[in-house]
């Protein structure tokens, strides 16, 4: 790593790289706690604030290509920061740590609900708690696109692709065929 | 063996068509495990809105899905399946860009998938809300959940599970959803 000892000035290029276990601890944590969303908010904590991992023109870098590649935002932000840091296997121990409790979580309450999916108390819960997520669900759309519902451009593409998904029913990967060229050219740079 | 390279071919896709994050490929996961699984609609609903209560991030129930059809191995399956092609490719993507710096074609990506992404999410919301949303009773606590959430800083997994209380004691004294 980098041999500067200045005393002033430290950056995040200074700071030595942190073993595969710290990475996976780190990240596991974040798995553990965030109940209820928000992890790219502790992701950057953990990153910036508390590790100095990455710097923060950094953290926003990696977090642009997170939001731009397929796949989850976070896992993507766990991925990118892990391979700097430490290569693949640095990839690796920060995604698996994200996401084993969750996993862990999941597999469990979702065995006990397919043992017992048709025991009437477990489906009366059930109807308040879909209820809910699709309150959960709606509100994040809402968020999401709160910019997005001034611009006119992002609206008909909003609208288009909402039409050709639930109306005209083509299949995910025709929507993105027809939409993401068009899209692209509404918003290529400006020379 | 053949419903387990059904699993991985469906999941990788879906890993690999999941533009501005997983919840945009929610609408066609549904109809995908229709078709091919037969999951049905309410199964789906229930199944992801469990998953809404997990901590880290939030499509880990898709491993419920694997494991529905397939058992541990079906689950292991779906865990690979959905994040190992979009984590591949986003590692190729990430270590090239660190190498060419940021262009205006990166900001013009994000800029054009975004809003389909939230095309996408709006699909997925009619998609739950056609399975979740039934009656007078679900109606109430969706709305109610979506005011609470949108304007308040209230954890959503204290509002599901509330709602899961509260809906439950309302189905059943007064017989409507």
């Amino acid at each position: 790593m980098s041999s500067n000892h200045s005393v002033d000035g430290v950056t995040a290029e200074d700071v030595a790289p942190p073993t595969l276990w710290a990475l996976f601890i780190e990240f596991l944590v974040i798995g553990a706690v965030s109940f209820g969303g928000g992890i790219i908010a502790y992701e950057r904590i953990l990153l910036i604030d508390k590790r100095k991992w990455l710097s923060p023109d950094e953290f926003m870098a990696t977090l642009a290509i997170s939001q731009t590649m397929p796949g989850l935002n976070s896992v993507n932000m766990a991925l990118l920061a892990g391979d700097k840091l430490r290569g693949i296997a640095g990839a690796v121990a920060a995604t698996l740590g994200l996401i084993l409790p969750g996993a862990a979580f999941v597999l469990i309450v979702g065995i006990i609900y397919s043992e017992g999916a048709d025991h009437p108390l477990a489906n009366l819960l059930l109807a308040g708690v879909a209820a809910a997520a699709t309150g959960l669900l709606a509100s994040i759309t809402f968020k999401i696109g709160a910019n997005h519902f001034r611009h006119l451009k992002s609206v008909l593409i909003i609208a288009a692709t909402f039409v050709l998904m639930s109306v005209v029913k083509l299949s995910l990967i025709w929507v993105l065929v027809v939409m993401a060229p068009i899209a692209l050219y509404l918003y290529r740079p400006k020379p | 063996m053949t419903v387990l390279i059904q699993l991985a071919l469906t999941f990788g896709m879906l890993s690999l068509l999941a533009v501005g994050g997983g919840t945009a490929v929610l609408p066609e996961m549904q109809t995908v495990l229709l078709q091919q699984f037969q999951i049905a609609h309410t199964t789906f609903v229930h199944i992801y809105s469990i998953g809404q209560l997990a901590p880290g991030p939030n499509m880990l129930m898709v491993l419920v899905f694997g494991f529905h059809v397939a058992g541990m191995l079906g689950a292991s399956v779906v865990l690979v399946a959905f994040f190992l092609p979009s984590s591949v490719l986003c590692l190729m993507v990430g270590r090239i860009w660190h190498k060419i710096g940021e262009s205006p074609w990166r900001r013009a990506v994000q800029n054009a998938l975004e809003p389909i992404s939230i095309g996408l999410m709006a699909s997925g919301v009619y998609a739950v809300a056609k399975a979740a949303v039934i009656g007078p009773v679900s109606i109430s606590l969706a709305a109610f959940s979506l005011v609470v959430i949108m304007f308040t800083k209230f954890n959503p997994v204290y509002m599901i599970l509330g709602a899961g209380a509260v809906g439950a004691v309302l189905i059943q004294y007064t017989g409507w959803h």
